[in-house]
Protein backbone atom coordinates (compact mmCIF):
# COMPACT_ATOMS: atom_id res chain seq x y z
CA UNK A 1 0.00 0.00 0.00
CA UNK A 2 1.44 3.24 -1.08
CA UNK A 3 1.76 5.95 1.59
CA UNK A 4 -0.39 8.40 0.59
CA UNK A 5 -3.25 6.02 0.94
CA UNK A 6 -2.00 4.84 4.30
CA UNK A 7 -2.03 8.19 5.55
CA UNK A 8 -5.41 8.91 4.07
CA UNK A 9 -6.80 5.70 5.52
CA UNK A 10 -5.43 6.16 8.73
CA UNK A 11 -6.57 9.69 9.06
CA UNK A 12 -10.15 8.37 8.08
CA UNK A 13 -10.28 5.74 10.10
CA UNK A 14 -9.16 7.93 12.88
CA UNK A 15 -12.31 10.58 12.41
CA UNK A 16 -14.47 7.71 12.00
CA UNK A 17 -13.37 5.95 15.24
CA UNK A 18 -13.52 8.89 17.42
CA UNK A 19 -17.06 10.00 15.53
CA UNK A 20 -18.35 6.59 16.64
CA UNK A 21 -16.43 6.24 20.24
CA UNK A 22 -18.22 9.89 20.42
CA UNK A 23 -21.65 8.62 19.80
CA UNK A 24 -21.53 5.76 22.06
CA UNK A 25 -20.16 7.95 25.11
CA UNK A 26 -23.52 10.33 24.99
CA UNK A 27 -25.72 7.32 24.26
CA UNK A 28 -24.18 5.26 27.14
CA UNK A 29 -25.43 8.27 28.94
CA UNK A 30 -28.74 8.10 27.92
CA UNK A 31 -28.48 3.97 28.04
CA UNK A 32 -27.43 4.07 31.72
CA UNK A 33 -30.33 6.65 32.93
CA UNK A 34 -32.84 4.53 30.74
CA UNK A 35 -32.21 1.06 32.23
CA UNK A 36 -31.34 2.49 36.29
CA UNK A 37 -34.80 4.48 35.31
CA UNK A 38 -36.18 0.88 34.63
CA UNK A 39 -34.83 -1.13 36.73
CA UNK A 40 -36.16 1.93 39.64
CA UNK A 41 -39.79 1.89 38.21
CA UNK A 42 -39.18 5.61 36.50
CA UNK A 43 -38.95 6.08 32.90
CA UNK A 44 -35.76 7.97 32.51
CA UNK A 45 -35.34 10.94 29.54
CA UNK A 46 -38.87 10.93 27.95
CA UNK A 47 -39.16 14.61 26.72
CA UNK A 48 -36.67 15.24 23.85
CA UNK A 49 -37.04 13.02 21.16
CA UNK A 50 -38.93 9.54 21.20
CA UNK A 51 -37.90 7.96 24.07
CA UNK A 52 -35.52 10.58 24.96
CA UNK A 53 -33.26 9.82 22.18
CA UNK A 54 -32.11 13.42 21.40
CA UNK A 55 -31.14 14.01 25.44
CA UNK A 56 -27.78 13.19 24.55
CA UNK A 57 -27.63 16.15 22.20
CA UNK A 58 -29.16 18.20 24.87
CA UNK A 59 -26.93 17.64 27.59
CA UNK A 60 -24.10 18.53 25.22
CA UNK A 61 -25.64 22.22 24.16
CA UNK A 62 -26.39 22.85 27.95
CA UNK A 63 -23.04 21.71 28.99
CA UNK A 64 -21.55 24.09 26.43
CA UNK A 65 -23.89 27.35 27.39
CA UNK A 66 -23.28 26.46 30.87
CA UNK A 67 -21.25 29.23 32.83
CA UNK A 68 -17.39 27.97 33.01
CA UNK A 69 -16.72 29.08 36.75
CA UNK A 70 -12.91 28.62 38.00
CA UNK A 71 -13.33 29.39 41.52
CA UNK A 72 -10.55 31.69 43.04
CA UNK A 73 -8.66 29.54 45.25
CA UNK A 74 -7.53 26.85 42.74
CA UNK A 75 -4.18 26.45 41.33
CA UNK A 76 -5.36 27.28 37.41
CA UNK A 77 -2.59 25.32 35.14
CA UNK A 78 -3.20 22.26 36.97
CA UNK A 79 -7.04 22.76 37.39
CA UNK A 80 -7.28 23.63 33.60
CA UNK A 81 -5.20 20.75 32.68
CA UNK A 82 -6.47 18.05 34.33
CA UNK A 83 -10.01 17.29 32.74
CA UNK A 84 -7.81 17.51 29.45
CA UNK A 85 -5.37 15.01 30.41
CA UNK A 86 -8.40 12.85 31.49
CA UNK A 87 -10.30 13.03 28.41
CA UNK A 88 -7.34 12.40 25.80
CA UNK A 89 -5.95 9.36 28.07
CA UNK A 90 -9.40 8.10 27.80
CA UNK A 91 -9.62 8.68 24.06
CA UNK A 92 -5.97 7.76 22.78
CA UNK A 93 -6.67 4.27 24.60
CA UNK A 94 -8.74 3.29 21.51
CA UNK A 95 -6.60 3.80 19.24
CA UNK A 96 -4.78 0.40 18.78
CA UNK A 97 -8.20 -1.48 19.60
CA UNK A 98 -8.75 -3.79 16.58
CA UNK A 99 -12.64 -3.78 15.37
CA UNK A 100 -12.43 -7.03 13.13
CA UNK A 101 -10.24 -8.38 10.15
CA UNK A 102 -9.37 -6.16 7.30
CA UNK A 103 -12.11 -5.00 4.69
CA UNK A 104 -10.70 -4.82 0.66
CA UNK A 105 -12.14 -0.87 -0.12
CA UNK A 106 -10.95 0.01 -3.78
CA UNK A 107 -8.84 -3.03 -3.78
CA UNK A 108 -6.70 -1.85 -0.77
CA UNK A 109 -6.79 -4.18 2.29
CA UNK A 110 -7.83 -1.80 5.24
CA UNK A 111 -7.25 -3.37 9.02
CA UNK A 112 -10.55 -2.69 10.73
CA UNK A 113 -7.57 -1.09 13.41
CA UNK A 114 -6.42 2.67 13.78
CA UNK A 115 -2.98 1.32 14.35
CA UNK A 116 -1.64 -1.98 14.69
CA UNK A 117 0.99 -2.07 17.28
CA UNK A 118 2.48 -5.90 18.65
CA UNK A 119 2.47 -4.45 22.06
CA UNK A 120 -0.78 -3.50 22.19
CA UNK A 121 -2.41 -4.63 25.18
CA UNK A 122 0.43 -2.81 27.04
CA UNK A 123 0.18 0.38 25.61
CA UNK A 124 -3.54 0.16 26.23
CA UNK A 125 -2.36 -0.40 29.89
CA UNK A 126 0.23 2.09 29.91
CA UNK A 127 -2.36 5.24 28.61
CA UNK A 128 -4.95 3.87 31.18
CA UNK A 129 -2.25 3.55 33.60
CA UNK A 130 -1.82 7.72 33.05
CA UNK A 131 -5.70 8.67 33.35
CA UNK A 132 -5.43 8.34 36.78
CA UNK A 133 -3.25 11.97 36.97
CA UNK A 134 -6.25 13.56 35.30
CA UNK A 135 -8.35 12.24 38.21
CA UNK A 136 -5.95 13.17 41.10
CA UNK A 137 -4.29 16.43 40.05
CA UNK A 138 -7.94 17.89 39.99
CA UNK A 139 -8.50 17.06 43.01
CA UNK A 140 -5.37 18.44 44.12
CA UNK A 141 -5.59 21.65 42.66
CA UNK A 142 -9.26 22.11 43.25
CA UNK A 143 -7.75 23.24 46.71
CA UNK A 144 -10.97 21.49 48.61
CA UNK A 145 -10.99 19.23 51.09
CA UNK A 146 -13.59 16.57 49.51
CA UNK A 147 -11.99 17.68 46.08
CA UNK A 148 -8.37 15.81 47.86
CA UNK A 149 -9.98 13.29 49.68
CA UNK A 150 -11.35 12.18 45.97
CA UNK A 151 -8.39 12.45 44.32
CA UNK A 152 -6.35 10.28 46.52
CA UNK A 153 -8.97 7.97 47.28
CA UNK A 154 -8.83 7.34 43.22
CA UNK A 155 -5.13 7.30 42.98
CA UNK A 156 -5.05 4.41 45.81
CA UNK A 157 -7.44 2.91 44.29
CA UNK A 158 -6.05 2.61 40.74
CA UNK A 159 -2.99 1.58 42.05
CA UNK A 160 -4.49 -0.95 43.85
CA UNK A 161 -6.75 -2.79 41.60
CA UNK A 162 -3.78 -2.09 38.40
CA UNK A 163 -1.79 -4.89 39.73
CA UNK A 164 -4.65 -7.31 39.84
CA UNK A 165 -6.30 -6.00 36.33
CA UNK A 166 -2.60 -6.85 34.58
CA UNK A 167 -2.11 -10.06 36.46
CA UNK A 168 -5.84 -11.31 35.31
CA UNK A 169 -4.25 -10.85 31.89
CA UNK A 170 -1.03 -12.45 31.77
CA UNK A 171 -3.21 -15.66 31.99
CA UNK A 172 -4.62 -14.74 28.68
CA UNK A 173 -1.48 -13.71 27.16
CA UNK A 174 0.41 -17.11 28.17
CA UNK A 175 -2.07 -19.05 26.35
CA UNK A 176 -2.13 -16.89 23.14
CA UNK A 177 1.59 -16.05 23.61
CA UNK A 178 1.36 -12.60 21.99
CA UNK A 179 1.08 -8.86 23.16
CA UNK A 180 -0.78 -7.91 20.05
CA UNK A 181 -4.69 -8.04 20.12
CA UNK A 182 -5.08 -9.57 16.80
CA UNK A 183 -3.54 -12.26 17.49
CA UNK A 184 -4.82 -12.61 20.78
CA UNK A 185 -8.35 -12.64 19.12
CA UNK A 186 -7.34 -15.11 16.30
CA UNK A 187 -6.19 -17.73 18.97
CA UNK A 188 -9.72 -17.54 19.93
CA UNK A 189 -11.49 -18.27 16.57
CA UNK A 190 -13.17 -22.15 16.36
CA UNK A 191 -15.07 -23.97 19.27
CA UNK A 192 -15.21 -27.37 21.52
CA UNK A 193 -17.43 -29.71 20.87
CA UNK A 194 -18.90 -27.63 17.81
CA UNK A 195 -21.02 -25.89 20.02
CA UNK A 196 -19.21 -24.22 22.66
CA UNK A 197 -16.84 -21.21 21.12
CA UNK A 198 -13.18 -21.15 21.95
CA UNK A 199 -13.40 -18.02 23.72
CA UNK A 200 -10.84 -17.58 26.77
CA UNK A 201 -13.26 -17.51 29.28
CA UNK A 202 -14.57 -20.71 28.52
CA UNK A 203 -10.79 -22.16 27.85
CA UNK A 204 -9.54 -22.09 32.01
CA UNK A 205 -9.47 -17.97 32.19
CA UNK A 206 -13.35 -17.69 34.07
CA UNK A 207 -11.34 -16.74 37.03
CA UNK A 208 -9.28 -14.88 35.01
CA UNK A 209 -12.53 -13.05 33.72
CA UNK A 210 -13.75 -12.53 37.16
CA UNK A 211 -11.14 -10.78 38.74
CA UNK A 212 -10.63 -8.59 35.61
CA UNK A 213 -14.26 -7.40 35.39
CA UNK A 214 -13.82 -6.61 39.31
CA UNK A 215 -10.46 -4.55 39.00
CA UNK A 216 -11.90 -2.93 35.28
CA UNK A 217 -14.97 -1.75 37.76
CA UNK A 218 -12.80 -0.11 40.40
CA UNK A 219 -10.54 1.23 37.72
CA UNK A 220 -13.29 3.55 35.81
CA UNK A 221 -14.52 4.78 39.38
CA UNK A 222 -17.43 2.73 38.38
CA UNK A 223 -20.58 1.36 41.92
CA UNK A 224 -19.82 -0.46 43.29
CA UNK A 225 -16.39 1.12 43.77
CA UNK A 226 -16.63 4.30 43.29
CA UNK A 227 -15.47 6.07 46.41
CA UNK A 228 -13.56 9.12 44.39
CA UNK A 229 -16.87 10.69 43.97
CA UNK A 230 -19.00 9.03 46.83
CA UNK A 231 -21.60 11.93 46.84
CA UNK A 232 -23.03 11.00 50.88
CA UNK A 233 -19.61 11.47 51.79
CA UNK A 234 -17.68 13.86 49.47
CA UNK A 235 -20.29 15.95 47.41
CA UNK A 236 -18.96 14.76 44.11
CA UNK A 237 -15.12 14.01 45.04
CA UNK A 238 -12.35 15.17 42.42
CA UNK A 239 -15.17 17.14 40.02
CA UNK A 240 -16.84 19.35 42.76
CA UNK A 241 -15.64 22.48 41.86
CA UNK A 242 -15.69 21.97 37.71
CA UNK A 243 -18.55 23.02 35.61
CA UNK A 244 -19.39 23.62 32.52
CA UNK A 245 -17.52 21.67 29.70
CA UNK A 246 -14.60 20.86 32.32
CA UNK A 247 -17.19 18.57 33.95
CA UNK A 248 -18.35 17.38 30.79
CA UNK A 249 -14.72 15.93 30.00
CA UNK A 250 -14.59 13.95 33.39
CA UNK A 251 -17.44 12.63 32.23
CA UNK A 252 -16.80 11.63 28.80
CA UNK A 253 -13.23 10.03 30.39
CA UNK A 254 -15.42 8.14 32.49
CA UNK A 255 -17.63 6.88 30.03
CA UNK A 256 -14.96 6.53 27.68
CA UNK A 257 -13.25 4.31 29.60
CA UNK A 258 -16.41 1.83 30.47
CA UNK A 259 -16.29 1.25 26.46
CA UNK A 260 -12.50 0.84 26.19
CA UNK A 261 -12.67 -1.62 29.14
CA UNK A 262 -15.47 -3.23 27.58
CA UNK A 263 -13.81 -3.61 24.18
CA UNK A 264 -10.69 -4.86 26.22
CA UNK A 265 -13.14 -7.67 27.72
CA UNK A 266 -14.40 -8.69 24.15
CA UNK A 267 -10.81 -8.77 22.52
CA UNK A 268 -9.15 -10.75 25.44
CA UNK A 269 -12.28 -13.19 26.90
CA UNK A 270 -14.81 -13.19 24.64
CA UNK A 271 -13.12 -13.69 21.10
CA UNK A 272 -13.27 -10.19 19.27
CA UNK A 273 -15.33 -10.57 16.66
CA UNK A 274 -14.99 -14.22 16.30
CA UNK A 275 -19.10 -15.29 16.04
CA UNK A 276 -21.14 -17.47 13.47
CA UNK A 277 -20.79 -15.69 10.36
CA UNK A 278 -24.14 -16.65 7.15
CA UNK A 279 -25.81 -14.67 4.30
CA UNK A 280 -24.49 -12.71 1.52
CA UNK A 281 -20.77 -11.80 0.93
CA UNK A 282 -21.55 -7.73 2.29
CA UNK A 283 -23.25 -8.90 5.40
CA UNK A 284 -20.56 -11.86 6.02
CA UNK A 285 -18.13 -8.90 6.02
CA UNK A 286 -20.11 -6.62 8.50
CA UNK A 287 -21.43 -9.36 10.73
CA UNK A 288 -17.77 -9.68 12.53
CA UNK A 289 -17.97 -6.00 13.45
CA UNK A 290 -21.78 -6.25 14.74
CA UNK A 291 -20.75 -9.23 16.75
CA UNK A 292 -17.65 -7.15 18.24
CA UNK A 293 -20.71 -4.08 18.77
CA UNK A 294 -23.12 -6.47 20.15
CA UNK A 295 -20.37 -8.03 22.76
CA UNK A 296 -18.99 -4.43 24.01
CA UNK A 297 -23.25 -3.25 24.38
CA UNK A 298 -23.40 -6.27 26.62
CA UNK A 299 -20.79 -5.24 28.77
CA UNK A 300 -21.78 -1.77 29.20
CA UNK A 301 -24.99 -2.94 30.10
CA UNK A 302 -23.59 -5.38 32.91
CA UNK A 303 -21.54 -2.24 34.20
CA UNK A 304 -25.30 -0.50 33.73
CA UNK A 305 -27.06 -3.27 35.79
CA UNK A 306 -24.67 -3.59 38.41
CA UNK A 307 -25.29 0.25 39.01
CA UNK A 308 -28.40 -0.05 39.47
CA UNK A 309 -28.38 -3.45 41.41
CA UNK A 310 -25.61 -2.75 44.34
CA UNK A 311 -24.73 -0.56 47.13
CA UNK A 312 -21.64 1.40 47.12
CA UNK A 313 -18.55 -0.43 49.39
CA UNK A 314 -16.52 1.26 52.30
CA UNK A 315 -13.39 2.21 51.42
CA UNK A 316 -11.71 -0.13 53.84
CA UNK A 317 -13.09 -3.35 52.38
CA UNK A 318 -12.29 -2.07 49.07
CA UNK A 319 -8.61 -2.24 50.00
CA UNK A 320 -8.86 -5.20 51.54
CA UNK A 321 -10.65 -6.72 48.92
CA UNK A 322 -8.23 -5.83 46.44
CA UNK A 323 -5.20 -6.61 48.06
CA UNK A 324 -6.26 -9.63 50.33
CA UNK A 325 -8.54 -11.16 48.00
CA UNK A 326 -8.19 -10.10 44.40
CA UNK A 327 -4.54 -10.25 44.39
CA UNK A 328 -3.63 -13.03 45.91
CA UNK A 329 -6.39 -14.77 43.73
CA UNK A 330 -4.97 -13.78 40.45
CA UNK A 331 -1.77 -14.70 40.97
CA UNK A 332 -3.18 -18.04 42.08
CA UNK A 333 -4.36 -18.13 38.58
CA UNK A 334 -1.39 -17.18 36.84
CA UNK A 335 0.56 -20.02 38.36
CA UNK A 336 -2.61 -22.49 37.68
CA UNK A 337 -2.32 -21.37 33.99
CA UNK A 338 1.23 -21.51 33.42
CA UNK A 339 1.40 -24.88 34.95
CA UNK A 340 -1.41 -26.29 32.49
CA UNK A 341 0.17 -24.44 29.38
CA UNK A 342 3.56 -25.89 30.53
CA UNK A 343 1.91 -29.15 31.11
CA UNK B 1 18.25 14.64 8.67
CA UNK B 2 15.83 11.99 8.20
CA UNK B 3 12.52 12.08 10.84
CA UNK B 4 13.87 9.41 12.63
CA UNK B 5 16.00 11.79 14.03
CA UNK B 6 14.08 14.82 14.15
CA UNK B 7 11.44 12.93 16.05
CA UNK B 8 14.64 11.58 18.55
CA UNK B 9 16.28 14.91 18.90
CA UNK B 10 13.12 16.39 19.76
CA UNK B 11 12.49 13.95 22.20
CA UNK B 12 15.57 14.14 23.78
CA UNK B 13 15.23 18.17 24.14
CA UNK B 14 12.13 17.18 25.77
CA UNK B 15 13.70 15.06 27.76
CA UNK B 16 16.28 17.48 29.40
CA UNK B 17 13.93 20.52 29.27
CA UNK B 18 11.64 18.36 31.63
CA UNK B 19 14.80 17.34 33.85
CA UNK B 20 15.79 21.00 34.00
CA UNK B 21 12.17 21.81 34.67
CA UNK B 22 12.93 19.55 37.65
CA UNK B 23 15.26 21.64 39.16
CA UNK B 24 14.04 24.98 38.27
CA UNK B 25 10.44 24.18 40.15
CA UNK B 26 9.62 25.49 43.51
CA UNK B 27 6.31 23.60 43.81
CA UNK B 28 6.85 19.31 44.52
CA UNK B 29 4.13 18.92 42.56
CA UNK B 30 5.63 20.67 39.39
CA UNK B 31 8.32 19.29 39.83
CA UNK B 32 6.93 15.37 40.12
CA UNK B 33 5.31 16.25 36.72
CA UNK B 34 8.43 17.49 35.12
CA UNK B 35 9.74 14.02 35.96
CA UNK B 36 6.93 12.37 34.42
CA UNK B 37 7.45 14.18 31.29
CA UNK B 38 10.85 13.22 31.11
CA UNK B 39 9.86 9.10 31.84
CA UNK B 40 7.43 9.58 28.94
CA UNK B 41 10.12 11.32 26.71
CA UNK B 42 12.62 8.83 27.30
CA UNK B 43 9.86 6.27 26.36
CA UNK B 44 9.26 7.65 23.24
CA UNK B 45 13.78 7.35 23.00
CA UNK B 46 13.08 3.74 23.35
CA UNK B 47 10.15 3.42 21.11
CA UNK B 48 12.49 5.10 18.71
CA UNK B 49 15.09 2.67 18.76
CA UNK B 50 12.96 -0.08 18.39
CA UNK B 51 12.84 -1.54 21.94
CA UNK B 52 8.85 -1.18 22.17
CA UNK B 53 8.44 -3.66 25.10
CA UNK B 54 11.06 -1.26 27.55
CA UNK B 55 8.75 1.93 26.33
CA UNK B 56 5.80 0.22 27.34
CA UNK B 57 7.50 -0.91 30.47
CA UNK B 58 8.44 2.56 31.32
CA UNK B 59 5.46 4.20 31.08
CA UNK B 60 3.44 1.72 32.63
CA UNK B 61 6.28 1.23 35.54
CA UNK B 62 7.55 4.64 35.60
CA UNK B 63 4.83 7.55 34.39
CA UNK B 64 2.02 5.09 35.48
CA UNK B 65 2.79 3.42 38.94
CA UNK B 66 6.18 5.11 40.76
CA UNK B 67 5.07 8.87 39.70
CA UNK B 68 1.63 7.98 40.86
CA UNK B 69 2.57 7.03 44.19
CA UNK B 70 4.94 10.22 44.15
CA UNK B 71 2.21 12.71 43.29
CA UNK B 72 0.09 11.05 45.87
CA UNK B 73 2.56 11.42 48.57
CA UNK B 74 2.88 14.79 47.76
CA UNK B 75 -0.70 15.52 47.64
CA UNK B 76 -1.38 13.60 50.99
CA UNK B 77 1.52 15.60 52.94
CA UNK B 78 0.27 19.12 51.33
CA UNK B 79 3.78 19.53 50.51
CA UNK B 80 3.78 23.75 49.95
CA UNK B 81 6.43 25.48 47.82
CA UNK B 82 9.84 25.14 48.83
CA UNK B 83 11.50 28.12 51.04
CA UNK B 84 14.38 29.44 48.50
CA UNK B 85 17.74 29.62 50.15
CA UNK B 86 20.76 31.58 48.80
CA UNK B 87 22.75 28.53 48.11
CA UNK B 88 26.58 29.08 47.95
CA UNK B 89 28.38 30.59 45.84
CA UNK B 90 31.18 28.10 45.69
CA UNK B 91 28.76 25.72 44.71
CA UNK B 92 27.41 27.47 41.91
CA UNK B 93 31.21 28.29 40.69
CA UNK B 94 32.45 25.02 41.01
CA UNK B 95 29.53 23.10 40.68
CA UNK B 96 28.10 24.18 37.20
CA UNK B 97 31.75 23.87 35.11
CA UNK B 98 32.11 20.54 37.08
CA UNK B 99 28.33 19.06 35.79
CA UNK B 100 29.82 20.51 32.22
CA UNK B 101 33.34 18.46 32.59
CA UNK B 102 31.87 15.13 33.97
CA UNK B 103 28.85 15.09 31.21
CA UNK B 104 31.44 15.86 27.99
CA UNK B 105 33.70 13.17 29.68
CA UNK B 106 31.46 10.95 29.99
CA UNK B 107 29.80 11.54 26.68
CA UNK B 108 33.42 11.23 25.11
CA UNK B 109 34.39 7.90 26.82
CA UNK B 110 30.49 6.85 25.27
CA UNK B 111 31.13 7.92 22.02
CA UNK B 112 34.95 6.03 21.97
CA UNK B 113 34.24 3.12 23.35
CA UNK B 114 31.40 1.79 21.51
CA UNK B 115 32.86 1.70 18.18
CA UNK B 116 30.70 3.32 15.86
CA UNK B 117 28.96 5.32 17.78
CA UNK B 118 25.66 4.17 15.99
CA UNK B 119 22.66 1.59 16.66
CA UNK B 120 21.22 -0.11 13.92
CA UNK B 121 17.25 -0.11 14.48
CA UNK B 122 15.71 -3.58 15.76
CA UNK B 123 19.59 -4.61 16.35
CA UNK B 124 19.27 -5.13 20.46
CA UNK B 125 16.84 -7.59 21.64
CA UNK B 126 13.26 -5.40 22.24
CA UNK B 127 10.54 -8.02 21.47
CA UNK B 128 9.02 -9.59 24.41
CA UNK B 129 10.04 -12.77 22.98
CA UNK B 130 13.55 -11.85 23.64
CA UNK B 131 13.84 -10.40 26.21
CA UNK B 132 12.15 -12.98 28.25
CA UNK B 133 14.38 -15.18 26.64
CA UNK B 134 17.05 -13.39 28.10
CA UNK B 135 15.80 -12.75 31.72
CA UNK B 136 14.05 -16.56 32.20
CA UNK B 137 16.90 -18.52 30.51
CA UNK B 138 20.17 -17.02 29.79
CA UNK B 139 20.02 -14.97 33.29
CA UNK B 140 18.07 -16.96 35.14
CA UNK B 141 20.11 -16.91 38.39
CA UNK B 142 20.70 -13.03 38.43
CA UNK B 143 17.29 -12.10 37.58
CA UNK B 144 16.10 -14.55 40.60
CA UNK B 145 18.51 -13.09 42.65
CA UNK B 146 17.57 -9.59 42.25
CA UNK B 147 14.26 -10.10 42.74
CA UNK B 148 15.25 -11.90 46.42
CA UNK B 149 17.18 -9.02 47.00
CA UNK B 150 14.26 -6.68 46.32
CA UNK B 151 12.19 -9.10 48.61
CA UNK B 152 14.70 -8.30 51.46
CA UNK B 153 13.94 -4.60 50.69
CA UNK B 154 10.52 -4.36 50.72
CA UNK B 155 10.66 -6.37 54.28
CA UNK B 156 13.04 -4.49 55.45
CA UNK B 157 10.81 -1.21 54.52
CA UNK B 158 8.33 -2.53 56.44
CA UNK B 159 9.88 -2.87 59.61
CA UNK B 160 11.44 -0.15 59.50
CA UNK B 161 7.84 1.60 59.00
CA UNK B 162 6.14 -0.50 61.26
CA UNK B 163 5.68 0.77 64.98
CA UNK B 164 7.88 -1.10 67.43
CA UNK B 165 5.41 -3.43 69.30
CA UNK B 166 4.91 -3.04 72.85
CA UNK B 167 7.47 -5.09 75.42
CA UNK B 168 5.96 -8.40 75.96
CA UNK B 169 4.56 -9.17 79.54
CA UNK B 170 2.99 -5.33 80.24
CA UNK B 171 0.09 -4.80 80.93
CA UNK B 172 -1.03 -1.18 79.03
Amino acid sequence: MPLSIFILASVIKSAIVLLVLLTAVAYSVWLERKVVGHMQNRWGPTRVGPFGLLQPAADGLKFFFKEDLTPPHVYKPLFLAAPMIAVIFALTSIAVIPFGNSIPIFGYDIPLQITDVNIGLLLILGVTSLGVYGVALAGWSSNNKYSLLGGLRASAQMISYEIALGLSLVGVLIQSGSFSLRDIVSAQGGRFLYVIPRWNIFHWQFIGFFIYLMAAYAETNRIPFDLPEAETELVAGYHTEYSSMKFAMFFMAEYANMITVGCLATLLFFGGWNGPLAGPPLVRALLPLFWFCAKVFCFLFLYIWVRGTLPRFRYDQLMSFGWKFLLPLAIANLVATAIAVAW
Amino acid sequence: MSFHLILFLAFGAVCVAGAVNLLAQRHPINSALSLIAVMGALAGEYLLLGAEFVAAVQVIVYAGAIMVLFVFVIMLLNAGEEEETKGSRVAIMLGVPGILIASVLVAWVVLRRSGTGDVALGALPGYPREIAQLLFHDFLLPFEVTSILILIAIMGAVVLASKPEPPAGKVE
